[in-house]
């Protein structure tokens, strides 16, 4: 039976894009289908840490080196995405040293560089350190942008003839006795690029075999063929801070606990997490206890926090899984490690695998050991390359900083700008057309965005993900509408309006978390510039029950030349006042 | 010695030079101070009165009639009808012909930059040739370097809007504008002074290569609507000289920050207290006060350049703002009000000051002073916190100004209230 594609990956977060790469790279044909944009699940709500492996040298030092090794590889291959800010343990005078010591000695023994620190060095490094920290251990971890680096996997994916597609919902599972041969999706709005407003459609789309890489939403898929996918899916909040105020990752140096990292990312510090099993990954709560505990334990490292103004905060919820029989009662002790779970040795069931834990750093070698097993199972003999091939914006980085110029854009806009697009620099920003600032925050410009339109249609959140542009301190509040502005005329201005009103509410939702201080005046402002002048609230063209115009002022008319449709008027028995009311078109030119 | 005057008036938007205004015109000495730059840049310039009741229905035709129904507390409901009335006359004399409207009590349906229409009270006389309300086919102009209002867009959006006209949009490269990050002071800045632009065909005047761009645009519409860039100081001068040269009406669409008519009204608030001899001082912040024994403020310190210098009054004013203006402020646990810590009701729970749908009924967006119908804030026990303390403007709760589009108006009705009474007392 012939099938629509060799090899069908379910989910666009990292693993799912790595492994749509990966194959893609062997000469596979690959199809993605993802339920909303790349990232949407549990990559694009991570802390944005690059782990050295640190965090696993004393309780799972597997893990440990696995990461040490793929950020060594990430740093090659994706040097656009990642930033090398080191990383510290940091030791408070009541955290223990007996835990200090096995995590410098766990360090040596996976081959993660480590040095110590003493608090007085630690504060060189960090000055907003708090000034009674014992002392620190100093790892090579970074920070590294999701959204970017998942979207490049599937970019390439792409330039090796993968076909990706994104708001492709599978509602159901092929299964024919004991094979399944593929998926049926909902189109949000019909294959390829997203366009709002458009009507869905349905596909089936068949597949030699399967990947379910959905992650904490894996359960789900599997019971639409009845397997049973035992994840326990794990919320966790982060916060998010108006600036760095830290330039090095901060970990808390104990065995283990809650709000114990700060992540330095792009122009931000994400503040992390909450470590709490949860029911439903669509539906959870969101705490505001989570919040209030990263500022209040992670001032304990880094007083300021407790003043510093926060812009948002968000949930993400970890695919964690253990194999049955463990019991594991803290989601903190499960693993952190991967299960290929083959449906076929597991329940009889051919034609389908699923990949469950996990984590972001390491999602390059887990992609790298599905696609293995993929391939034994296609009988494919080629081997992974994706360690060696630089991604699409990482090719050469080296060579084209020194020759690049500024594309005519300010400096500090064309630094922001390069190091978003990197080796894709030339090629989006070089333009003849004029290129002015969308994003005054994180200093996004219309070429940049009208790229990410070309790539991803009229979802902005997807426009969002890519660029930044939205994401900085006023959170949307003064670009949304210019974002929305970019999609016209290539989508109408209904499209543009339903994507300007999604934006919005997405903004909205993270900001909530945030709603004191600076950023609660900042939300106000948000409000009433979208509510008072622009009338977002009450547009009649968002209404069913239309205006009726001819009842409102329409003006202090007087005869006038110039006005040849004057007689069209339907008010003019109102204007009874004309004297002052003419004097001020007089006086300002307006009558002519 | 303390510096002393009759009314002092803290805070320098509408409200407080509108108080202030009010104030001398009952004869009293007046003294205005500022702190941070107002928020008047982030406004559209548009005299909102109400354009929404505050359960959403509209746009009303006539805001005046629809006060009534507001509920106990709001801002209108304390000063009442007849007031609110004769802040908006009282408005209209200051603003001369800056402004227009005032031939009517009904709302106009007044064009922005996001495409839709929104229902206003008065609006600059820049903006009165492009009345949505008013049935007259228009032509858009944008340009390419100003992302916030596209012109092709906010044309169709108008037409979804079912506006009773057609109307087109057209985006053009604005002559004399090199950078593609100029600011908007330096595209109003180019007409203001007739500088000298190069075109295709040779050098001309800022106006006149303008005009010459967008006339081949015009397909018989008689008027034409550009982004609100027209000239700050000499803005009437700049709207004559295009529309005689395109032979149609001119007109500006009012933008998001930063605002030229906002800051024109802004100027215009300005002049006014100059000519009523109203003394303002700019860029310094009201840090503590002082009590006299009857419980009343005797004086008030304010922080010039580090030094904390008493100014003393018998009446004062807080015009502050809200939360944009930071006369409301909040942390984690609490609102307040940063001055004189009046009273701010909100809830325990800062998970109870919003709702979910951006756009809901948000109680963050209420709050503020609660005061009685001197307009003096009341404290948790409902008496006055001060017997000479009054309070005018977003720095009030109650009302939703985004949602009912009432922020000027209420600024204006509370300021000339409080104003006026504080001006009276102060000069019994």
């Amino acid at each position: 039976m012939a099938h629509d594609t060799e090899v069908l990956v379910l989910g666009g977060g990292s693993t799912g894009c790595g492994i749509a790469r990966d194959l893609a790279m062997r000469g596979l044909e690959v199809t993605l289908v993802e339920r909303g944009n790349l990232t949407d699940g549990t990559t694009g709500r991570m802390h944005g840490l690059l782990h050295s492996g640190g965090r696993y040298a004393v309780s799972d030092q597997a893990s440990a080196v696995e990461c040490i090794e793929e950020n060594e590889i990430l740093r090659e291959i994706a040097g656009h995405c990642v930033e090398l800010t080191g990383g510290l343990f940091v030791q408070r005078p009541e955290d223990p040293d007996d835990y200090f010591r096995e995590k410098l000695e766990g360090c040596r023994d996976c081959d993660i560089p480590a040095r110590v620190l003493s608090g007085r060095e630690a504060r060189e490094v960090e000055p907003y350190l708090a000034k009674d920290v014992k002392r620190a251990i100093q790892v090579p971890d970074g920070a590294v942008d999701p959204f970017r680096l998942c979207v490049a996997n599937a970019i390439d994916a792409e330039n090796y003839g993968a076909r990706i597609e994104t708001h492709a919902e599978v509602i159901d599972l092929l299964r024919d006795g004991d094979d399944i041969y593929g998926v049926t999706v909902r189109h949000d709005s019909g294959p390829g690029k997203h366009t709002h407003k458009t009507p869905g459609t349905t596909e089936d789309i068949t597949a030699e075999y399967v990947v379910n890489a959905t992650g904490a939403w894996a359960g789900q898929i599997g019971a639409m063929a009845d397997l049973d996918v035992e994840v326990r899916p794990s919320k966790g909040v982060m916060t998010i801070m108006n600036v760095r105020q830290v330039d090095t990752v901060i970990n808390r140096c104990r065995p283990k606990g809650d709000a114990d990292i700060i992540v330095p990312h792009e122009t931000t510090a994400i503040l992390g997490t909450t470590d709490e099993e949860v029911s439903d990954p669509d539906d959870y709560p969101e705490e505001k206890w989570e919040v209030d505990m990263m500022i209040d334990t992670l001032s304990e490292l880094v007083p300021i926090l407790e003043e510093a103004r926060t812009i948002r905060s968000f949930w993400g919820v970890r695919p964690l899984y253990e194999p049955p029989g463990r019991g594991t009662k803290d989601p903190t002790d499960i693993t952190r490690d991967f299960f290929l779970l083959d449906h076929a040795e597991r329940d009889g069931v051919s034609g389908m695998s699923s990949i469950v834990g996990g984590k972001f750093t390491t999602y390059r070698a887990m992609a790298e050991e599905i696609s293995n097993h993929v391939c034994d199972q296609l009988g494919v003999r080629a081997s992974c390359a994706t360690a060696k091939e630089a991604l699409p914006g990482s090719e050469n980085l080296a060579v084209l900083e020194e020759g690049m110029d500024d594309f005519g854009l300010r400096s500090p806009i064309a630094r922001r700008s390069k190091q978003r697009l990197g080796s894709r620099s030339q090629e989006v920003l070089e333009t003849d057309d004029p290129n002015p600032v969308v994003c005054q925050c994180e200093g996004v410009t219309r070429a940049e965005v009208q790229d990410a339109i070309e790539q991803s249609g009229s979802d902005l959140n997807a426009v969002r993900i890519r660029t930044r542009a939205s994401m900085g301190n006023c959170q949307g509040g003064f670009c949304c509408a210019n974002m929305a502005n970019e999609l016209h005329p290539e989508y109408d201005e209904e499209t543009t309006r339903e994507a300007l009103d999604e934006l919005f509410q997405e903004r909205w939702k993270g900001e909530r978390h945030a709603l004191w201080g600076e950023q609660l005046s900042q939300a106000m402002l948000n409000y009433a510039l979208h509510a008072t002048t622009m009338n977002r609230d009450n547009d009649p063209a968002s209404r069913t029950e239309g205006v009726d115009y001819g009842v409102f002022d329409s003006g202090a008319q007087t005869a006038s030349p110039a006005r040849s449709d004057g007689g069209k008027r339907t008010d003019g028995g109102d204007r009874a006042d004309g004297s002052r009311s003419s004097s001020d078109l007089r006086s300002d030119g307006g009558e002519r | 010695m303390a510096i002393t005057d009759d009314v002092l008036v803290i805070g320098g938007g509408i409200a407080g030079a509108t108080a202030a205004l009010a104030a001398a015109g009952e004869g009293a000495d007046v003294r205005l101070v500022t702190h941070k730059q107002s928020t008047l840049r982030n406004a559209s310039g548009l005299i909102d009165v109400l354009g929404y009741t505050h359960e959403g229905e509209g746009p009303i035709v006539d805001p005046l009639e629809r006060l009534e129904e507001l509920p106990k507390g709001h801002p209108y409901e304390r000063v009442g009808a007849e007031a609110v009335r004769d802040a908006l006359s009282f408005f209209d004399a200051v603003a001369g012909d800056a402004y227009a409207g005032s031939h009517t009590d009904s709302n106009a349906l007044v064009p922005t930059h996001g495409g839709t229409v929104k229902p206003t009270a008065r609006y600059p006389v820049s903006t009165a040739a492009g009345l949505a309300s008013d049935p007259k086919d228009t032509l858009l102009v944008g340009f390419e370097t100003l992302t916030d209002f596209d012109a092709p867009l906010a044309a169709s959006h108008l037409e979804a809007a079912g506006a009773p006209f057609s109307a087109r949009g057209v985006t053009l490269q604005f002559p004399g504008i090199v950078r593609d990050d100029a600011k908007l002071t330096r595209y109003a800045h180019l007409l203001d002074h007739e500088e000298s632009v190069s075109t295709g065909s040779g050098d001309r005047s800022a106006r006149e290569a303008l005009a010459s761009i967008v006339k081949p645009h015009l397909e018989g519409e008689s008027r034409v609507g550009f982004p609100a860039l027209l000239g700050d100081e000499h803005a009437a001068e700049v709207r004559a000289d295009l529309a005689e040269s395109l032979g149609a009406d001119v007109f500006e669409v009012p933008m998001g920050p930063p605002s030229l008519p906002g800051m024109r009204l802004e100027d215009l608030l300005y002049d006014a207290l100059e000519d009523a001899g109203v003394r303002v001082t700019s860029g310094v912040p009201v840090v503590g006060y002082e009590i006299d024994e009857a419980g009343a403020i005797d004086h008030v310190l304010v922080d010039r350049h580090g030094q904390e210098i008493p100014h003393e009054a018998s009446q004062y004013v807080l015009a502050t703002g809200g939360l944009v203006g930071k006369g409301v402020r909040s942390e984690r646990d609490r609102v307040f009000e940063p001055i004189f810590d009046c009273y701010v009701p909100h809830a325990d729970d800062r998970y109870d000051w919003f709702v979910n749908d951006v756009f809901g009924e948000q109680p963050y967006a209420r709050f503020g002073l609660v005061p009685d119908r001197e307009l003096r804030p009341l404290g948790a026990d409902e008496e006055p916190e001060f017997a000479n303390l009054r309070a005018a403007g977003a720095v009030l709760g109650g009302y939703d100004y985004a949602a009912e589009k009432s922020g000027a108006g209420v600024s204006l009705a509370t300021g000339y209230v409080a104003g006026g009474r504080a001006g009276a007392e102060a000069s019994e």
